[in-house]
């Protein structure tokens, strides 16, 4: 339709379009468009291949005006005729082209003639040919018969050769020792002198080649015997020895048994180094042993002697590991290489696969190394126990980490071993180990401390004794070094000793140490081993020597000295308030413990520092006021009561009770507060003496003595009595001055008090008793804390001298004052 | 002198005490007193269990006053006394066996005003002459004996005597002394009730010494045995190597004569020194200690006792509301425990006894001369008897 409106004359294109539309109406459609055929199925489609005129006209007369029916015709008649044009022109080009094929095919015909000729030529020549080469043939079909058998008895000739050669080759490979050619050699021709061994001949030649490669064999195994040679040498020749038949089994037991050998010699080394060390160890020990007795003179000096003093062992334990490690450790790992390479990771092959070899080999291997690991495990545990002074632990640390270390080497290469376990058991055993090691040195050490103090406390006293009698605690106090500073240095040096403990504990958790992650070290280690086996037990052992302290020297005449005593108490007591708490603060810091077990809390600890400081000042009221008790008894005793002569000065040894009183305040006060007292005006003395003289006493006196009267006496000590409070003698006191010497004078004057009711006294004998109750009572009051109680106890102590007087006159009290005041 | 109460004021000090020993029926005590200007006596004291009651009879003691009495165990009317006697300046203790007139319980249910119905007086049996001696620390009777046999301890000699003559004379029979650096006095003693009365226990300073009196020679010596001073001895009575001591370490210590190096037990519950120590005559768990913190502590000591596994009995049927004062702290009858602290006295308590006649009665006594009467609380003593 396209076509038809389209005029005529374009030239190339339009003929182009015809000359499809031509195609296309004859059928000679090339590109097959299926567009183009669906559209054709349109009766009014006037290109189309279905175009009904009938329709079409139809159509065109229903929809177009007569106009364009009157266009439409003249178009289609334009479009007839060029089509008619077109069609004609055709026609004459093919015309010409026919023509011309004419001729061509004409001229083809008779060059065809003579090829043909030719041909027939050819061929009769080719038949010639054919018969002539089948004659050849024929005559040569014997020879090469022959020829092929030949060559066939040639190549058995060949094998047969490398047969009987094979005994020589072999021979000859043995005497180059290219054992792995003979092995292959041997092993080609195995089989078929297997097969063909019926035969003499070649039984014989088995039987030689058999004979050889036993020889073989045995320098093969004798090689690997041997030794010496290199890892590489040995695999060559297990993979040798396999491929001759020998036993895996067998090899894997040589190969082991050998390997044994060589670590007897490493681990004998080792031992020899153990059997020496205990040696020169108790050598050390001995030195170390004198070395305290001969100058223990400061608490500095025995810093430096016996625990914290290095080992004189002749290797240390960080070189005996090294050489655990180097020697054993390492060549234990070689061999189990090896041994895998040789018998557990090789590619399997032939028979070889049957067997099961790795399976055998690997439980071989397994028990060749627990075995030896047991043995050198239990050499490292010897040296570690020889391991007893504490004075580096990072040596330690570091000889037991890198046991550790290279152990890991071999959970590395034996993964299902149980080596590394063990060897990780060992380093906590060396761990807790060491932890009780520096419990016992601590505790040595406090030991060292203590006697280093009361050296210090007993020095100045033999020095300076008969100073010291005149010039009380002052002048002894000068000329040693005070107890505030030995306790200060004493709790110090225990300070420092525990923490310098701790600083070589703790690395042990250090966190370049492979083992400090194992969980011992992360959960138990801190908590029960450095918590509670170290620190705890160390505070807790402090308590208790404390208690001993006073057990001990209770009975048998106190040879702990009072000074001591009072300076442990108050130890204890600076250990209840802060030491142990900032102690445990620390140790959790440092080792971040995490209390998985129950872990004995501070305030128990603090308690029982407090119960044992208690224990001791107790203790030492005790054993002052025993010491004055006993001063004042031996006064009472010894002497005549009745027959004595009129007071002219207060007794000797009252003076020295109000001394020693002094000396006792000032060194309690040296330690403790002063504590609280009852309050009263400063001249106190003066007053309540004057009470207690003229007042009370002559109240008492005068009625009682008077045999119409005694009841006055009874009636006013009871009421007395009624309104004083019991008087606990022996009882707790308080942690201050004035309670500690309100407990040592109470002891001493109740036992005045007992004394003087045991004796019969004459008049100047009360009037004795008199003067010297009055100088205690000018002097002790200004001690206690509740000054009735020195009037309470003095007074009965007067009273009691009264009623045991034969002839009781009392002095004037005027004259006692003045006696007193003359001193 | 009838007193509702426990407890008797005698307004006169006082330091000895002892039970009558041969009077098994009446619950009775006597007490010598100490007084350097008056006439001393000697204080009867009945208790009258029924009715709670207190009766006193005083008998003269002329001689001096008492530091020691201790009764006959065959004649309840015969007594020694321990007194002393000032002459020219000079304090001796000297020692008697005196007989109680028979007329005292008679005509001596003395009223209130003692000082005008004239007390009897003591006869005097016969003297245990000491001027070769020294002062007499105590006097023992043979226990269980027939009361012929005497033993006093003088300074630092052991005197053996027999009385002879209705007790009228007595005679040395054998010596022994006690030889050693520096004055040794003997400050107590006990007649031993095992071993046929052949063993004697002696105090002095801190040591207890044995001694046999068939050789009259030391068997053995616990040296150090108290801190301070031993003031007091008793044997158990039912085992025959246990002893009790007690001294001014404030301690009550309990040994086994064959091992003498550690004691078996150690009290240490009084605040001052410990002045006596009695054991029960018949329940040898019950210990008795006074001391001059001026408290009475009665004791069980099950463990070291001659029935340390008691009897097992509930205590919920058992009822003590009666005894006031005492607290019951032995629940668990295996625990040695003490039972009670007794804190009437005023004063040092300088001794103890056990009644003979009733085991269940103690009496003590202060040096201010109050006298206490006990009892065990009868919770324990159905534990014990049950």
């Amino acid at each position: 339709m396209s076509s038809a409106t389209t005029p005529p004359d374009s030239d190339p294109s339009q003929r182009r379009r015809v000359h499809s539309m031509l195609k296309h109406y004859y059928g000679l459609n090339e590109e097959g468009k299926v567009t183009e055929q669906a559209e054709s199925l349109d009766p009014c489609d006037i290109n189309g291949p279905h175009f009904d005129p009938e329709v079409y006209l139809n159509k065109l007369r229903m929809e177009c005006s007569l106009g364009e029916l009157m266009d439409h015709e003249s178009c289609m008649v334009k479009q007839i005729r060029s089509l008619d044009s077109d069609m004609q022109t055709l026609v004459y080009e093919n015309y010409n082209k026919f023509i011309s094929a004419t001729d061509t095919i004409r001229k083809m015909k008779n060059d065809f003639k003579k090829m043909e000729d030719e041909m027939d030529c050819l061929s009769a020549n080719m038949a010639a040919i054919t018969e002539f080469s089948a004659h050849i043939s024929g005559t040569l079909q014997d020879q090469h018969a022959q020829i092929t058998k030949l060559s066939g008895v040639h190549t058995l000739l060949r094998k047969l050769q490398f047969l009987f050669e094979l005994p020589a080759r072999l021979n000859k490979c043995l005497e180059l020792q290219a054992y792995a050619q003979a092995v292959s050699a041997h092993r080609r021709a195995r089989c078929v002198l297997q097969q063909y061994s019926h035969m003499p001949s070649f039984r014989g030649i088995q039987d030689d080649c058999h004979v050889i490669m036993e020889q073989l064999a045995q320098q093969l195994r004798q090689k690997f015997r041997d030794g010496g040679s290199s890892a590489k040498d040995l695999s060559e020749c297990v993979e040798l020895l396999l491929q001759l038949d020998e036993p895996a089994e067998e090899l894997c037991d040589k190969f082991l048994s050998h390997a044994q050998s060589r670590f007897e010699a490493d681990l004998q080394g080792l031992e020899a180094e153990l059997k020496d060390s205990p040696v020169t160890d108790t050598g050390g020990g001995l030195v170390q042993k004198t070395n305290p007795g001969s100058n223990p003179v400061s608490p500095s000096s025995s810093s430096t002697t016996n625990p914290f003093l290095s080992p004189t062992a002749g290797t240390d334990i960080l070189e005996f590991i090294d050489r655990g490690c180097n020697e054993f450790v390492s060549s234990l790992c070689l061999v189990i290489a090896s041994y895998q390479e040789l018998f557990i990771n090789r590619p399997q092959e032939g028979e070889l696969a049957s067997k099961n070899i790795p399976e055998m080999a690997n439980g071989k291997l397994h028990v060749f190394v627990d075995t030896l690991a047991a043995r050198y495990f239990s050499l490292v545990e010897r040296r570690i126990q020889e391991e007893k002074g504490v004075s580096d632990n990072s040596l330690l640390v570091r000889a037991l980490d890198r046991f550790h270390r290279r152990l890991q080497a071999i959970s590395k290469l034996l993964p299902g071993s149980a080596v590394p376990s063990q060897g990780t058991e060992i380093v906590v055993r060396a761990a807790r180990e060491r932890i009780k090691q520096y419990l016992s040195a601590l505790q040595t050490f406090y030991h060292d401390s203590l006697t280093d103090v009361r050296q210090a406390l007993a020095a100045p006293r033999q020095s300076a004794g008969g100073a010291s009698v005149s010039g009380g605690g002052a002048t002894s106090k000068d000329a040693t070094p005070s107890l505030p500073e030995l306790l200060t240095s004493l709790s110090n040096f225990i300070l420092n000793q525990l923490k310098s403990v701790l600083a070589s504990v703790h690395l042990f958790t250090a966190k370049d140490i492979t083992f400090s992650n194992k969980p011992y070290f992360k959960g138990e280690f801190c908590s029960q081993g450095v918590r509670e086996g170290l620190v705890v037990s160390f505070i807790k052992f402090i308590c208790q020597s404390s208690r001993q302290y006073c057990e001990s020297a209770g009975d048998r005449g106190g040879s702990t000295p009072p000074a001591l005593l009072l300076l442990l108490s108050r130890l204890c007591l600076d250990y209840e308030t802060s030491t142990i708490s900032y102690i445990l603060t620390l140790t959790d810091e440092q080792f971040l413990v995490q209390h998985h077990t129950p872990v004995t809390p501070v305030t128990a600890l603090c308690a029982e520092a407090r119960e044992a400081a208690q224990k001791l000042l107790n203790h030492y009221v005790k054993v002052q006021g025993l010491i004055i008790s006993q001063m004042l008894r031996k006064s009472v005793e010894t002497r005549d009561w009745v027959n004595t002569i009129e007071p002219r000065n207060v007794r000797a040894v009252m003076k020295r009770v109000v001394e020693d009183t002094t000396s006792i305040d000032v060194q309690v006060g040296l330690l403790y507060e002063e504590g609280v007292r009852k309050a009263h005006s400063s001249d106190s003395s003066k007053r309540t003496f004057s009470v207690y003289s003229s007042s009370r006493q002559q109240i008492r006196y005068a009625p009682s003595y008077t045999p119409s009267a005694p009841m006055d006496t009874n009636l006013l000590s009871n009421i007395h009595k009624l309104f004083s409070e019991r008087i606990d003698i022996f009882s707790p006191v308080e942690f201050n001055k004035v309670s500690v010497l309100t407990g040592i004078i109470k002891i001493s004057l109740k036992t005045f008090l007992e004394c003087v009711r045991l004796r019969t006294f004459g008049r100047y004998g009360l009037q004795q008793i008199q003067v010297d109750c009055h100088y205690l009572q000018m002097y002790l009051w200004r001690f206690v804390s509740d000054e009735n109680l020195v009037h309470f106890l003095l007074d009965e102590i007067v009273g009691s001298a009264a009623h045991r007087c034969l002839d009781p006159s009392p002095m004037e009290q005027s004259v006692i004052e003045v006696i007193c005041e003359r001193g | 002198n009838v007193n509702k109460k426990n407890n008797i004021d005698l307004k006169k000090k006082a330091r000895a005490l002892t039970a009558q020993t041969a009077e098994t029926d009446a619950i009775r005590f006597l007490v010598g007193t100490q007084s350097l200007k008056f006439d001393n006596q000697i204080h009867i004291i009945d208790f009258d269990d029924e009715n709670n009651m207190i009766n006193k009879s005083v008998l003269l003691h002329d001689a001096g006053e008492i530091w020691h009495i201790s009764g006959s165990p065959a004649d309840k009317a015969v007594l020694t006394t321990c007194y002393s006697k000032t002459s020219e300046s000079r304090v001796l203790t000297c020692a008697a066996v005196w007989r109680m007139p028979p007329e005292w319980e008679s005509g001596n249910h003395e009223s209130p005003d003692d000082s005008s119905n004239n007390p009897q007086t003591l006869e005097l049996l016969c003297h245990l002459d000491n001027t070769a001696h020294g002062s007499v620390a105590c006097v023992l009777w043979e226990p269980m004996g027939d009361g012929k046999r005497l033993i006093s301890l003088a300074e630092n000699h052991v005197l053996l005597w027999d009385l002879q003559e209705s007790s009228t004379k007595a005679k040395i029979s054998s010596t022994a002394t006690l030889e050693g650096k520096g004055q040794l006095k003997f400050t107590t003693g006990k007649w031993s009730p095992h071993h046929n009365s052949t063993q004697l226990a002696t105090a002095n300073d801190t040591a207890i010494r044995g001694w046999d009196l068939r050789s009259m020679s030391q068997i053995y010596c616990i040296e150090n045995a108290h801190g301070q001073l031993v003031r007091d001895l008793d044997f158990n009575p039912n085992k025959q190597y246990y002893l009790a001591s007690c001294g001014d370490d404030c301690k009550v210590k309990f040994w086994d004569v064959r091992h003498i190096n550690e004691p078996v037990k150690c009290l240490e519950e009084h605040s001052h020194w410990v002045w006596s120590v009695r054991y029960n005559h018949s329940h040898d768990q019950l210990l008795l200690t006074g001391s001059s913190d001026s408290r009475v502590i009665l004791s069980n000591m099950v463990s070291i006792s001659s029935e340390p596994f008691g009897h097992l009995v509930d205590d919920d049927d058992l009822s003590d509301n009666e005894e006031s004062q005492q607290e019951d702290k032995g629940k668990e009858p295996l625990q040695d425990s003490i039972i009670a602290t007794y804190e009437e006295h005023e004063d040092s308590v300088y001794a103890v006894e056990w009644s003979v006649a009733d085991p269940w009665l103690f009496a003590s006594l202060s040096y201010d001369g109050r006298l206490v009467i006990n009892r065990v609380p009868r919770a324990l003593k159905y534990r014990i008897l049950l």
